[in-house]
């Protein structure tokens, strides 16, 4: 099994610790002129998504986590599985609810997710960071009143609601920020 | 860079002012500290078949030699070398402003330390009189725990007390590795983060190459100088017995043996030039770098230098 030096260690690098596979957020060297060095770590369980902290002598050793990050393209839904395709391979692969999380609501079919594999099966499914997606159902806009600032909730075609200014109309394409579910811009079509 | 120029000429100034002598010593040497945290970066040359050549880690043992040789005070700003360290405070070369004084200790040599520091950074940003904690006393008191009697258990359970977590790999016997992660994990984070802190008489068995408290064994004359968190200095009330000092390089290559570590050679020319006798003298090590660190109030080794080690 491959492993990893604390030498070695840097952001998003992912180890085995406790048996389950982390990737490593920050990696401080700390060290005394005269005295022992420390690496200290903080680390997100890439199952769970905690962040905790672990300090490591300097020069012990990790194995590595058989963790990768892969592009895939997401297919459909059957309820209970989402099915995903490799573009280059044309492997397909399921991932459950556990793994692809709050993304589900931003998912449309043929777009290009980033999945996080974890000894050959999906841990994590990300949706891109900013998706365009066409609002199906919202109150009517109200024109000329971009300035006041008042949201109303619209229905995207994935199903995931947000909050769109007053001006947006039903049918308009708009961008959303999938980390915040926030609404960006009005995307012109 | 012209704030590490600016440095220079004030670290010139404050030594022309003392009569100090600038000395030169190599950079290559062929002996090596046996210090088991230190790792030198060797290399070899043509002209020396069969020799290692190591890189100095720090200018001491060549100015210990000029100092049993007579040259009086002297000071240097040395490049130096030490593998494995980088980090947000550390890259793996680096400069060393060193210097030594005749007939004071460390206590004296703190008070010197305290005013050269002043001089430096004071014309950038103010700074304030210094703090003098003995690192028993720190420990006590941002530790909860004493440094020079508690039980390894003891040591342990302060740690935990202090939030810190286990640290992988760590030996639970490894009374120095312990005292170190509380004194990075709990004291030096806890100290004032607005002026200097010196924290002094280090337990013996960190001595280095300080000499033993003559009236309390368990303490070291030695000092180490905190700008909150970040390590400035290192000084001594200088070792000039030779005989205690191979006793300590032979203990320092048997714990590198259980490490797995290279044996360094021992650095005769040092023990033959306190054998023939080293001035009373206290001597330091000042990190030129983090000093500037502090004067430009930046958080990063790399902010003041021209290109860290990835982009050399």
């Amino acid at each position: 099994m491959a492993s990893y030096s604390t030498n070695e260690f840097k952001g998003g690098l992912k180890i085995m610790l406790d048996g389950d596979p982390y990737a490593i957020v920050e990696n401080e060297f700390v060290k005394p002129g005269k005295g022992q060095a420390f690496n200290r770590v903080k680390v997100r369980n890439l199952k769970t998504g905690r962040v905790i902290e672990r300090t490591f002598k300097s020069g012990e050793s990790v194995e590595a986590a058989d963790v990768i990050d892969t592009e895939m393209q997401y297919l459909y839904t059957d309820g209970e599985y989402w099915h995903f395709m490799d573009p280059n391979s044309f492997e397909q692969i399921a991932a459950d609810r556990t793994a692809v999380g709050e993304s589900a609501k931003w998912l449309r079919e043929q777009d290009t997710v980033e999945i996080t594999l974890y000894n050959g099966e999906p841990l994590t499914v990300t949706a891109p960071k900013l998706v365009d997606l066409r609002i199906t159902q919202t109150d009517p806009g109200v024109r000329g009143d971009t300035a006041q600032g008042g949201t109303k909730p619209a229905v995207l075609e994935t199903g995931a609601e947000v909050k769109v200014p007053l001006f947006i109309e039903e049918g308009e394409v708009i961008r959303v920020d999938t980390r915040k579910g926030e609404y960006v811009s009005r995307v012109k079509e | 860079m012209r704030l590490r120029a600016r440095l220079k000429a004030r670290i010139r100034a404050f030594f022309d002012a003392t009569q100090t002598l600038e000395v030169d010593t190599p950079a290559l040497s062929l002996a090596a500290p046996t210090d088991p945290h230190i790792a030198g970066l060797q290399t070899g040359l043509s002209v020396l078949p069969g020799r290692r050549i190591y890189l100095q880690s720090s200018p001491e043992f060549p100015m210990k030699r000029l100092l049993a040789a007579g040259v009086g005070d002297c000071w240097q700003l040395a490049r130096v070398f030490r593998d494995g360290e980088r980090g947000r405070r550390h890259n793996p070369e680096f400069d060393l402003l060193e210097w030594y004084r005749i007939g004071i200790d460390h206590h004296d040599l703190m008070d010197e330390v305290e005013a050269l520091l002043t001089a430096l950074v004071r014309p950038e940003r103010p700074v304030e009189p210094a703090e003098r904690w003995s690192y028993q006393e720190a420990f006590r008191r941002f530790a909860g725990v004493d440094p020079l009697a508690a039980a390894m258990h003891e040591l342990r359970a302060a740690a935990a007390g202090a939030g810190l977590a286990p640290v992988d790999g760590l030996e639970d016997d490894d009374r120095d590795g312990w005292l170190d992660r509380l004194l990075t994990g709990a004291v030096t984070p806890r100290l004032p983060r607005d002026r200097p802190v010196f924290l002094y008489d280090w337990p013996a068995s960190q001595a280095a190459l300080a000499r033993l408290d003559p009236a309390d064994a368990r303490v070291a004359h030695r000092f180490e100088l905190y700008w909150g968190e970040l390590e400035l200095a290192n000084g001594f009330h200088e070792l000039a017995d030779a005989t205690e000092q191979r006793d300590r390089f032979e203990a320092d290559l048997a714990r590198r043996d259980a490490l797995g570590l290279q044996r360094p050679p021992i650095d005769e020319a040092l023990l033959a030039a306190l054998e023939s006798g080293l001035p009373e003298c206290a001597g330091v090590a000042l990190g030129f770098d983090r000093l500037a660190m502090v004067t430009a109030g930046v958080d990063t080794i790399d902010a003041v230098l021209a290109f860290p080690v990835e982009r050399s």
